[in-house]
Protein backbone atom coordinates (compact mmCIF):
# COMPACT_ATOMS: atom_id res chain seq x y z
CA UNK A 1 0.00 0.00 0.00
CA UNK A 2 2.77 2.57 0.62
CA UNK A 3 3.90 1.67 -2.92
CA UNK A 4 0.58 2.99 -4.18
CA UNK A 5 1.07 6.32 -2.48
CA UNK A 6 4.60 6.58 -3.85
CA UNK A 7 3.07 6.09 -7.29
CA UNK A 8 0.63 8.90 -6.64
CA UNK A 9 3.36 11.11 -5.25
CA UNK A 10 5.49 10.63 -8.33
CA UNK A 11 2.45 11.14 -10.53
CA UNK A 12 1.81 14.44 -8.72
CA UNK A 13 5.34 15.53 -9.57
CA UNK A 14 5.38 14.27 -13.15
CA UNK A 15 1.82 15.06 -14.29
CA UNK A 16 2.49 18.81 -14.71
CA UNK A 17 5.58 17.98 -16.80
CA UNK A 18 3.56 16.84 -19.82
CA UNK A 19 1.45 20.00 -20.23
CA UNK A 20 4.49 22.11 -19.29
CA UNK A 21 6.41 20.48 -22.14
CA UNK A 22 3.49 21.27 -24.42
CA UNK A 23 3.79 24.92 -23.43
CA UNK A 24 7.60 25.08 -23.63
CA UNK A 25 7.85 23.59 -27.12
CA UNK A 26 6.01 26.53 -28.73
CA UNK A 27 8.44 28.80 -26.90
CA UNK A 28 11.15 27.25 -29.08
CA UNK A 29 9.46 26.99 -32.44
CA UNK A 30 6.61 29.48 -32.50
CA UNK A 31 7.06 33.06 -33.69
CA UNK A 32 6.98 35.77 -31.08
CA UNK A 33 6.24 39.25 -32.37
CA UNK A 34 4.24 41.06 -29.73
CA UNK A 35 2.87 44.44 -30.65
CA UNK A 36 0.52 46.79 -28.88
CA UNK A 37 -2.50 45.93 -30.97
CA UNK A 38 -2.17 42.17 -30.55
CA UNK A 39 -1.78 42.33 -26.80
CA UNK A 40 -4.94 44.32 -26.26
CA UNK A 41 -7.63 42.78 -24.15
CA UNK A 42 -10.29 41.14 -26.27
CA UNK A 43 -13.74 42.64 -26.19
CA UNK A 44 -15.21 41.86 -29.60
CA UNK A 45 -13.31 44.69 -31.24
CA UNK A 46 -14.18 47.63 -29.01
CA UNK A 47 -11.91 49.20 -26.43
CA UNK A 48 -12.26 48.24 -22.82
CA UNK A 49 -13.17 50.81 -20.22
CA UNK A 50 -12.61 50.74 -16.53
CA UNK A 51 -11.16 48.18 -14.19
CA UNK A 52 -10.96 44.62 -15.35
CA UNK A 53 -11.49 43.04 -11.99
CA UNK A 54 -15.19 43.75 -11.75
CA UNK A 55 -17.12 43.61 -8.53
CA UNK A 56 -17.92 40.21 -7.23
CA UNK A 57 -21.61 39.39 -7.07
CA UNK A 58 -22.58 38.36 -3.55
CA UNK A 59 -24.76 35.51 -4.78
CA UNK A 60 -21.60 33.53 -5.71
CA UNK A 61 -20.51 33.64 -2.10
CA UNK A 62 -23.87 32.39 -0.91
CA UNK A 63 -23.80 29.44 -3.30
CA UNK A 64 -20.28 28.63 -2.15
CA UNK A 65 -21.48 28.61 1.47
CA UNK A 66 -24.33 26.22 0.71
CA UNK A 67 -21.94 24.03 -1.26
CA UNK A 68 -19.50 24.03 1.65
CA UNK A 69 -22.12 22.80 4.08
CA UNK A 70 -23.21 19.92 1.89
CA UNK A 71 -19.67 19.01 0.90
CA UNK A 72 -18.60 18.67 4.52
CA UNK A 73 -21.75 16.69 5.27
CA UNK A 74 -21.06 14.17 2.53
CA UNK A 75 -17.40 13.89 3.49
CA UNK A 76 -18.56 12.97 6.99
CA UNK A 77 -20.82 10.34 5.49
CA UNK A 78 -18.03 8.53 3.64
CA UNK A 79 -16.65 6.76 6.74
CA UNK A 80 -20.22 5.95 7.76
CA UNK A 81 -20.72 4.25 4.38
CA UNK A 82 -17.43 2.35 4.48
CA UNK A 83 -18.11 1.01 7.99
CA UNK A 84 -21.64 -0.02 7.08
CA UNK A 85 -21.16 -3.70 7.90
CA UNK A 86 -20.30 -2.98 11.51
CA UNK A 87 -23.21 -0.64 12.08
CA UNK A 88 -26.46 -1.81 13.63
CA UNK A 89 -29.69 -0.46 12.16
CA UNK A 90 -29.75 2.16 14.91
CA UNK A 91 -26.50 3.69 13.62
CA UNK A 92 -27.86 3.69 10.08
CA UNK A 93 -30.93 5.57 11.26
CA UNK A 94 -28.68 8.02 13.07
CA UNK A 95 -26.85 8.72 9.84
CA UNK A 96 -30.20 9.17 8.12
CA UNK A 97 -31.19 11.64 10.85
CA UNK A 98 -27.98 13.58 10.19
CA UNK A 99 -28.87 13.77 6.51
CA UNK A 100 -32.43 14.83 7.33
CA UNK A 101 -31.23 17.68 9.55
CA UNK A 102 -29.22 19.02 6.63
CA UNK A 103 -32.11 18.48 4.24
CA UNK A 104 -34.14 20.64 6.62
CA UNK A 105 -31.42 23.26 6.30
CA UNK A 106 -31.66 23.06 2.51
CA UNK A 107 -35.44 23.51 2.66
CA UNK A 108 -34.94 26.53 4.90
CA UNK A 109 -32.55 28.16 2.46
CA UNK A 110 -34.94 27.33 -0.38
CA UNK A 111 -37.89 28.98 1.34
CA UNK A 112 -35.81 32.01 2.32
CA UNK A 113 -34.96 32.60 -1.33
CA UNK A 114 -31.26 32.05 -0.88
CA UNK A 115 -31.09 29.70 -3.84
CA UNK A 116 -32.33 32.26 -6.37
CA UNK A 117 -29.92 33.64 -8.93
CA UNK A 118 -30.83 37.28 -8.94
CA UNK B 1 -1.27 -16.76 -16.54
CA UNK B 2 -0.15 -13.48 -15.09
CA UNK B 3 -0.81 -10.33 -17.01
CA UNK B 4 1.89 -8.71 -19.14
CA UNK B 5 2.18 -5.49 -17.13
CA UNK B 6 3.02 -7.22 -13.89
CA UNK B 7 5.29 -9.72 -15.66
CA UNK B 8 7.31 -6.90 -17.15
CA UNK B 9 7.40 -5.16 -13.77
CA UNK B 10 8.70 -8.32 -12.07
CA UNK B 11 11.29 -8.87 -14.77
CA UNK B 12 12.53 -5.29 -14.45
CA UNK B 13 12.61 -5.64 -10.69
CA UNK B 14 14.79 -8.73 -11.10
CA UNK B 15 17.18 -6.96 -13.46
CA UNK B 16 17.43 -3.86 -11.29
CA UNK B 17 18.07 -5.85 -8.14
CA UNK B 18 20.74 -7.86 -9.92
CA UNK B 19 22.47 -4.54 -10.61
CA UNK B 20 22.62 -4.05 -6.85
CA UNK B 21 20.07 -1.27 -6.33
CA UNK B 22 18.20 -1.06 -3.05
CA UNK B 23 14.53 -1.95 -2.65
CA UNK B 24 13.43 1.67 -2.29
CA UNK B 25 15.30 2.75 -5.39
CA UNK B 26 13.77 -0.07 -7.41
CA UNK B 27 10.27 0.90 -6.29
CA UNK B 28 10.97 4.50 -7.21
CA UNK B 29 12.28 3.65 -10.67
CA UNK B 30 9.37 1.33 -11.40
CA UNK B 31 6.91 3.98 -10.20
CA UNK B 32 8.45 6.61 -12.49
CA UNK B 33 8.32 4.16 -15.39
CA UNK B 34 4.71 3.31 -14.60
CA UNK B 35 3.73 6.98 -14.43
CA UNK B 36 5.40 7.78 -17.76
CA UNK B 37 3.79 4.79 -19.50
CA UNK B 38 0.34 5.55 -18.09
CA UNK B 39 0.48 9.28 -18.88
CA UNK B 40 1.74 8.65 -22.42
CA UNK B 41 -0.97 6.07 -23.04
CA UNK B 42 -3.64 8.43 -21.75
CA UNK B 43 -2.39 11.31 -23.90
CA UNK B 44 -2.37 9.11 -27.01
CA UNK B 45 -5.97 8.09 -26.25
CA UNK B 46 -6.69 11.82 -25.89
CA UNK B 47 -5.47 12.45 -29.45
CA UNK B 48 -7.70 9.65 -30.70
CA UNK B 49 -10.55 11.17 -28.73
CA UNK B 50 -10.32 14.46 -30.63
CA UNK B 51 -10.81 12.51 -33.86
CA UNK B 52 -13.72 10.53 -32.45
CA UNK B 53 -15.37 13.68 -31.15
CA UNK B 54 -15.12 15.50 -34.44
CA UNK B 55 -16.37 12.58 -36.49
CA UNK B 56 -19.27 11.96 -34.10
CA UNK B 57 -20.33 15.61 -33.95
CA UNK B 58 -20.25 15.65 -37.73
CA UNK B 59 -22.43 12.57 -37.99
CA UNK B 60 -24.90 13.96 -35.48
CA UNK B 61 -25.09 17.12 -37.57
CA UNK B 62 -25.58 15.16 -40.80
CA UNK B 63 -22.18 15.86 -42.28
CA UNK B 64 -18.96 13.87 -42.62
CA UNK B 65 -16.27 15.55 -40.55
CA UNK B 66 -12.56 15.57 -41.30
CA UNK B 67 -11.78 13.11 -44.08
CA UNK B 68 -8.93 14.69 -46.02
CA UNK B 69 -5.90 14.45 -43.83
CA UNK B 70 -5.50 10.69 -43.72
CA UNK B 71 -7.68 7.64 -44.15
CA UNK B 72 -10.98 8.81 -42.63
CA UNK B 73 -9.22 11.92 -41.34
CA UNK B 74 -7.42 9.98 -38.63
CA UNK B 75 -4.29 12.15 -38.87
CA UNK B 76 -6.37 15.34 -38.41
CA UNK B 77 -5.73 15.62 -34.63
CA UNK B 78 -2.01 15.27 -35.16
CA UNK B 79 -2.15 18.04 -37.74
CA UNK B 80 -4.10 20.10 -35.21
CA UNK B 81 -1.47 19.53 -32.54
CA UNK B 82 1.31 20.60 -34.89
CA UNK B 83 -0.68 23.68 -35.88
CA UNK B 84 -1.29 24.64 -32.26
CA UNK B 85 2.37 24.17 -31.40
CA UNK B 86 3.57 26.59 -34.04
CA UNK B 87 0.98 29.28 -33.31
CA UNK B 88 2.11 32.47 -31.68
CA UNK B 89 1.61 32.65 -27.96
CA UNK B 90 -0.02 36.03 -27.29
CA UNK B 91 -0.25 37.18 -23.72
CA UNK B 92 -2.67 40.03 -23.08
CA UNK B 93 -1.41 43.28 -21.59
CA UNK B 94 -1.61 43.30 -17.85
CA UNK B 95 -2.15 39.59 -17.49
CA UNK B 96 -0.72 37.84 -14.47
CA UNK B 97 2.07 35.94 -16.27
CA UNK B 98 2.75 33.14 -13.83
CA UNK B 99 -0.86 32.19 -13.20
CA UNK B 100 -1.74 32.69 -16.86
CA UNK B 101 0.79 30.02 -17.74
CA UNK B 102 0.05 27.80 -14.79
CA UNK B 103 -3.68 27.35 -15.26
CA UNK B 104 -3.69 25.16 -18.41
CA UNK B 105 -1.02 23.03 -16.75
CA UNK B 106 -3.24 22.53 -13.73
CA UNK B 107 -6.29 21.89 -15.90
CA UNK B 108 -4.61 19.04 -17.77
CA UNK B 109 -2.47 17.68 -14.93
CA UNK B 110 -5.48 17.09 -12.68
CA UNK B 111 -7.17 15.07 -15.40
CA UNK B 112 -4.03 12.97 -15.90
CA UNK B 113 -3.86 12.37 -12.17
CA UNK B 114 -7.31 10.82 -12.16
CA UNK B 115 -6.08 7.92 -14.26
CA UNK B 116 -3.90 6.69 -11.41
CA UNK B 117 -6.87 5.04 -9.76
CA UNK B 118 -8.69 3.60 -12.77
CA UNK B 119 -8.51 -0.21 -12.61
CA UNK B 120 -7.61 -1.69 -15.97
CA UNK B 121 -7.53 -5.37 -15.04
CA UNK B 122 -7.77 -7.44 -11.85
CA UNK B 123 -4.09 -6.83 -11.15
CA UNK B 124 -3.32 -3.75 -13.23
CA UNK B 125 -4.04 -0.45 -11.58
CA UNK B 126 -1.85 2.59 -11.11
CA UNK B 127 -2.37 2.86 -7.37
CA UNK B 128 -4.90 0.71 -5.55
CA UNK B 129 -5.43 3.12 -2.68
CA UNK B 130 -8.31 2.42 -0.36
CA UNK B 131 -9.65 5.98 -0.61
CA UNK B 132 -9.77 6.13 -4.39
CA UNK B 133 -13.26 7.66 -4.65
CA UNK B 134 -12.33 10.48 -2.28
CA UNK B 135 -9.12 11.00 -4.26
CA UNK B 136 -11.18 11.36 -7.44
CA UNK B 137 -13.43 13.98 -5.85
CA UNK B 138 -10.46 15.90 -4.45
CA UNK B 139 -8.41 15.96 -7.64
CA UNK B 140 -11.47 16.85 -9.69
CA UNK B 141 -11.97 19.90 -7.53
CA UNK B 142 -8.47 21.15 -8.24
CA UNK B 143 -9.44 21.31 -11.91
CA UNK B 144 -12.07 23.87 -10.97
CA UNK B 145 -9.29 25.92 -9.42
CA UNK B 146 -7.49 25.93 -12.77
CA UNK B 147 -10.51 27.53 -14.38
CA UNK B 148 -10.82 30.41 -11.94
CA UNK B 149 -7.07 30.98 -12.30
CA UNK B 150 -7.49 31.21 -16.06
CA UNK B 151 -10.32 33.69 -15.80
CA UNK B 152 -8.62 35.85 -13.20
CA UNK B 153 -5.21 36.02 -14.82
CA UNK B 154 -6.52 36.95 -18.25
CA UNK B 155 -7.10 40.63 -17.44
CA UNK B 156 -10.42 40.41 -19.28
CA UNK B 157 -13.80 41.26 -17.77
CA UNK B 158 -15.61 38.61 -19.74
CA UNK B 159 -13.11 35.91 -18.95
CA UNK B 160 -13.57 36.72 -15.29
CA UNK B 161 -17.36 36.66 -15.49
CA UNK B 162 -17.20 33.40 -17.41
CA UNK B 163 -14.87 31.94 -14.81
CA UNK B 164 -17.18 33.00 -11.96
CA UNK B 165 -20.21 31.39 -13.55
CA UNK B 166 -18.28 28.26 -14.42
CA UNK B 167 -17.02 27.85 -10.89
CA UNK B 168 -20.49 28.48 -9.47
CA UNK B 169 -21.82 25.74 -11.75
CA UNK B 170 -19.01 23.32 -10.96
CA UNK B 171 -19.17 23.60 -7.21
CA UNK B 172 -22.95 23.39 -7.33
CA UNK B 173 -22.90 20.11 -9.26
CA UNK B 174 -20.24 18.60 -7.04
CA UNK B 175 -22.81 17.98 -4.33
CA UNK B 176 -25.05 15.52 -6.21
CA UNK B 177 -21.92 14.05 -7.76
CA UNK B 178 -20.33 13.14 -4.46
CA UNK B 179 -23.63 11.82 -3.15
CA UNK B 180 -24.00 9.66 -6.26
CA UNK B 181 -20.42 8.48 -5.74
CA UNK B 182 -21.24 7.66 -2.15
CA UNK B 183 -23.95 5.15 -3.08
CA UNK B 184 -21.73 2.52 -4.78
CA UNK B 185 -19.22 3.05 -1.96
CA UNK B 186 -22.02 2.21 0.46
CA UNK B 187 -22.97 -0.94 -1.41
CA UNK B 188 -19.38 -2.13 -1.80
CA UNK B 189 -18.36 -1.09 1.73
CA UNK B 190 -15.12 0.39 0.45
CA UNK B 191 -13.78 3.39 -1.39
CA UNK B 192 -11.10 1.41 -3.21
CA UNK B 193 -11.71 0.93 -6.92
CA UNK B 194 -10.67 -2.70 -7.18
CA UNK B 195 -12.91 -3.60 -4.23
CA UNK B 196 -15.88 -1.84 -5.80
CA UNK B 197 -15.33 -3.62 -9.12
CA UNK B 198 -14.93 -6.97 -7.39
CA UNK B 199 -18.14 -6.44 -5.38
CA UNK B 200 -20.33 -5.88 -8.42
CA UNK B 201 -21.93 -9.29 -8.67
CA UNK B 202 -24.72 -7.83 -10.67
CA UNK B 203 -23.39 -4.58 -12.12
CA UNK B 204 -24.49 -1.68 -9.98
CA UNK B 205 -26.38 -0.13 -12.84
CA UNK B 206 -28.97 -2.88 -12.42
CA UNK B 207 -29.15 -2.33 -8.66
CA UNK B 208 -29.08 1.47 -8.33
CA UNK B 209 -29.73 2.91 -11.80
CA UNK B 210 -30.93 6.23 -10.41
CA UNK B 211 -27.55 6.85 -8.79
CA UNK B 212 -25.92 6.21 -12.17
CA UNK B 213 -28.25 8.73 -13.82
CA UNK B 214 -27.57 11.34 -11.13
CA UNK B 215 -23.82 10.77 -11.46
CA UNK B 216 -24.09 11.01 -15.25
CA UNK B 217 -25.96 14.33 -15.16
CA UNK B 218 -23.72 15.82 -12.48
CA UNK B 219 -20.60 14.73 -14.33
CA UNK B 220 -21.73 16.37 -17.53
CA UNK B 221 -22.22 19.58 -15.57
CA UNK B 222 -18.86 19.15 -13.85
CA UNK B 223 -17.16 18.74 -17.19
CA UNK B 224 -18.68 21.95 -18.44
CA UNK B 225 -20.18 20.29 -21.48
CA UNK B 226 -23.47 21.10 -23.15
CA UNK B 227 -26.18 21.39 -22.06
CA UNK B 228 -24.23 22.89 -19.17
CA UNK B 229 -21.51 24.64 -21.10
CA UNK B 230 -22.15 28.13 -19.82
CA UNK B 231 -18.38 28.33 -19.38
CA UNK B 232 -17.71 28.08 -23.07
CA UNK B 233 -21.00 29.42 -24.34
CA UNK B 234 -19.57 29.86 -27.79
CA UNK B 235 -22.24 32.25 -28.86
CA UNK B 236 -22.68 34.14 -25.62
CA UNK B 237 -19.49 35.29 -23.99
CA UNK B 238 -17.28 34.30 -26.90
CA UNK B 239 -15.13 31.70 -25.23
CA UNK B 240 -15.62 32.27 -21.55
CA UNK B 241 -12.66 31.86 -19.29
CA UNK B 242 -10.24 30.90 -22.08
CA UNK B 243 -10.81 33.91 -24.36
CA UNK B 244 -7.25 35.17 -24.08
CA UNK B 245 -5.53 31.84 -24.56
CA UNK B 246 -3.86 31.09 -27.89
CA UNK B 247 -1.99 28.20 -29.39
CA UNK B 248 -1.10 25.18 -27.34
CA UNK B 249 -2.41 26.61 -24.06
CA UNK B 250 -5.88 26.68 -25.56
CA UNK B 251 -5.20 23.24 -26.98
CA UNK B 252 -4.46 22.00 -23.47
CA UNK B 253 -7.80 23.30 -22.21
CA UNK B 254 -9.65 21.73 -25.12
CA UNK B 255 -7.85 18.40 -24.98
CA UNK B 256 -8.14 18.45 -21.20
CA UNK B 257 -11.89 18.81 -21.43
CA UNK B 258 -12.22 15.86 -23.81
CA UNK B 259 -9.89 13.75 -21.71
CA UNK B 260 -11.84 14.66 -18.59
CA UNK B 261 -14.98 13.44 -20.34
CA UNK B 262 -13.34 10.09 -21.08
CA UNK B 263 -11.97 9.88 -17.54
CA UNK B 264 -15.40 10.45 -16.09
CA UNK B 265 -16.80 7.85 -18.49
CA UNK B 266 -14.17 5.37 -17.33
CA UNK B 267 -15.08 6.10 -13.71
CA UNK B 268 -18.79 5.63 -14.34
CA UNK B 269 -17.96 2.41 -16.17
CA UNK B 270 -15.88 1.26 -13.19
CA UNK B 271 -18.40 2.16 -10.53
CA UNK B 272 -21.61 1.16 -12.24
CA UNK B 273 -20.90 -0.97 -15.28
CA UNK B 274 -18.50 -3.40 -13.67
CA UNK B 275 -15.20 -1.94 -14.91
CA UNK B 276 -13.00 -4.68 -16.24
CA UNK B 277 -15.50 -7.43 -15.52
CA UNK B 278 -16.65 -9.53 -18.40
CA UNK B 279 -16.53 -13.09 -19.70
CA UNK B 280 -13.15 -14.86 -19.45
CA UNK B 281 -11.37 -11.94 -17.85
CA UNK B 282 -9.90 -14.10 -15.10
CA UNK B 283 -8.20 -16.46 -17.51
CA UNK B 284 -7.15 -13.83 -20.03
CA UNK B 285 -6.33 -10.67 -18.05
CA UNK B 286 -5.58 -8.69 -21.21
CA UNK B 287 -9.33 -8.60 -21.86
CA UNK B 288 -9.77 -6.38 -18.78
CA UNK B 289 -8.76 -3.07 -20.36
CA UNK B 290 -10.66 -4.05 -23.52
CA UNK B 291 -13.92 -4.40 -21.59
CA UNK B 292 -13.21 -1.25 -19.61
CA UNK B 293 -12.64 0.82 -22.71
CA UNK B 294 -15.70 -0.60 -24.46
CA UNK B 295 -17.83 0.43 -21.49
CA UNK B 296 -16.07 3.78 -21.13
CA UNK B 297 -16.63 4.60 -24.78
CA UNK B 298 -20.26 3.60 -24.45
CA UNK B 299 -20.72 6.15 -21.67
CA UNK B 300 -18.66 8.68 -23.64
CA UNK B 301 -20.96 8.14 -26.61
CA UNK B 302 -23.91 8.91 -24.33
CA UNK B 303 -22.20 12.10 -23.17
CA UNK B 304 -21.64 13.13 -26.79
CA UNK B 305 -25.21 12.25 -27.70
CA UNK B 306 -26.54 14.46 -24.92
CA UNK B 307 -24.19 17.22 -26.01
CA UNK B 308 -25.39 17.33 -29.58
CA UNK B 309 -29.07 16.98 -28.77
CA UNK B 310 -29.90 19.59 -26.17
CA UNK B 311 -29.78 23.38 -26.18
CA UNK B 312 -27.80 25.26 -23.58
CA UNK B 313 -29.30 25.65 -20.12
CA UNK B 314 -29.37 29.13 -18.60
CA UNK B 315 -27.28 29.65 -15.49
CA UNK B 316 -30.19 30.27 -13.15
CA UNK B 317 -32.09 27.30 -14.55
CA UNK B 318 -28.96 25.20 -14.15
CA UNK B 319 -28.36 26.17 -10.53
CA UNK B 320 -32.05 25.86 -9.69
CA UNK B 321 -32.07 22.38 -11.23
CA UNK B 322 -29.16 21.41 -9.04
CA UNK B 323 -30.13 22.80 -5.67
CA UNK B 324 -33.88 22.26 -5.92
CA UNK B 325 -34.02 18.95 -7.74
CA UNK B 326 -30.81 16.93 -7.98
CA UNK B 327 -29.51 17.46 -4.46
CA UNK B 328 -32.74 16.60 -2.65
CA UNK B 329 -33.27 13.65 -5.00
CA UNK B 330 -29.75 12.35 -4.42
CA UNK B 331 -30.06 12.72 -0.65
CA UNK B 332 -33.42 10.97 -0.68
CA UNK B 333 -31.98 8.15 -2.76
CA UNK B 334 -29.06 7.84 -0.34
CA UNK B 335 -31.42 7.53 2.61
CA UNK B 336 -33.56 4.91 0.88
CA UNK B 337 -30.56 2.85 -0.28
CA UNK B 338 -28.94 2.96 3.17
CA UNK B 339 -32.06 1.84 5.00
CA UNK B 340 -32.92 -0.86 2.46
CA UNK B 341 -29.38 -2.19 2.42
CA UNK B 342 -29.29 -2.53 6.17
CA UNK B 343 -32.76 -4.07 6.28
CA UNK B 344 -31.82 -6.66 3.66
CA UNK B 345 -28.51 -7.80 5.15
CA UNK B 346 -29.31 -11.51 5.05
CA UNK B 347 -31.45 -11.63 1.95
CA UNK B 348 -30.18 -13.54 -1.04
CA UNK B 349 -28.84 -11.62 -4.01
CA UNK B 350 -31.74 -11.96 -6.43
CA UNK B 351 -34.33 -10.59 -4.00
CA UNK B 352 -31.89 -7.87 -2.94
CA UNK B 353 -31.38 -6.70 -6.51
CA UNK B 354 -35.09 -6.79 -7.27
CA UNK B 355 -36.04 -4.81 -4.18
CA UNK B 356 -33.32 -2.18 -4.79
CA UNK B 357 -34.25 -1.88 -8.44
CA UNK B 358 -37.90 -1.63 -7.49
CA UNK B 359 -37.16 1.11 -4.97
CA UNK B 360 -35.15 3.05 -7.56
CA UNK B 361 -37.90 2.81 -10.15
CA UNK B 362 -40.47 3.80 -7.55
CA UNK B 363 -38.47 6.92 -6.71
CA UNK B 364 -38.17 7.74 -10.42
CA UNK B 365 -41.91 7.32 -10.89
CA UNK B 366 -42.69 9.49 -7.85
CA UNK B 367 -40.25 12.13 -9.06
CA UNK B 368 -41.87 12.21 -12.49
CA UNK B 369 -45.31 12.64 -10.85
CA UNK B 370 -44.08 15.58 -8.80
CA UNK B 371 -42.33 17.09 -11.82
CA UNK B 372 -45.40 16.74 -14.00
CA UNK B 373 -47.59 18.45 -11.43
CA UNK B 374 -45.01 21.23 -11.02
CA UNK B 375 -44.73 21.64 -14.79
CA UNK B 376 -48.51 21.87 -15.08
CA UNK B 377 -48.75 24.62 -12.46
CA UNK B 378 -45.85 26.46 -14.10
CA UNK B 379 -47.50 26.28 -17.49
CA UNK B 380 -50.77 27.59 -16.07
CA UNK B 381 -48.94 30.39 -14.29
CA UNK B 382 -47.00 31.42 -17.38
CA UNK B 383 -50.08 31.28 -19.57
CA UNK B 384 -51.85 33.74 -17.30
CA UNK B 385 -49.09 36.28 -17.39
CA UNK B 386 -48.56 36.40 -21.12
CA UNK B 387 -48.80 40.00 -22.31
CA UNK B 388 -51.54 40.78 -24.79
CA UNK B 389 -50.92 43.14 -27.69
CA UNK B 390 -54.43 44.65 -27.62
CA UNK B 391 -56.15 46.44 -24.72
CA UNK B 392 -58.13 44.09 -22.51
CA UNK B 393 -61.49 45.63 -23.39
CA UNK B 394 -61.21 44.49 -26.99
CA UNK B 395 -63.79 41.90 -27.80
CA UNK B 396 -62.92 38.73 -29.59
CA UNK B 397 -65.17 39.67 -32.51
CA UNK B 398 -63.19 42.82 -33.16
CA UNK B 399 -59.99 40.86 -33.28
CA UNK B 400 -61.40 38.43 -35.79
CA UNK B 401 -62.70 41.30 -37.89
CA UNK B 402 -66.41 40.75 -37.80
CA UNK B 403 -67.14 44.19 -36.41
Amino acid sequence: MPDDWIFIGIFLLLAPVFPAAAILIPRLIAPRKPNALKSETYECGIETHGETWVQFKAQYYIFALVFLIFDIEIVFLYPWAVAFDNLPMFAVLEGVLFILILVAGLLYTWRKGVLEWV
Amino acid sequence: MSDPVNSIADWLRMILSSWGLSEGMITLILAVLGVVVLATFVLIVDILLVWIERKMVARFQDRIGPNRVGPFGIIQPIADVIKLLIKEDIMPMGADKFIFNLSPIIALATVLLLWAVVPFAPTVIGADINVAVLYVVAIGSIGTLGIIMAGWASNNKYALLGAFRTVAQMIAYEVPMIIALLIPVLLARSMGMQTIVAAQSPWYIFVIPLAAVILFISSIAELGRTPFDISEAESEIVAGFHIEYTGMKFGLFYAGELLHALTVSALIATLFLGGWRGPFVDQVPILGPVYLFIKAFLVYYLIMWVRYSFPRVRIDQMLGFNWKFLTPLALFLLIVVAILDKAMTDVNTVWYVLVMLGANLLIVWGTMLILRRYARTERVRIAEERPVAVPPETEMKELVGQE
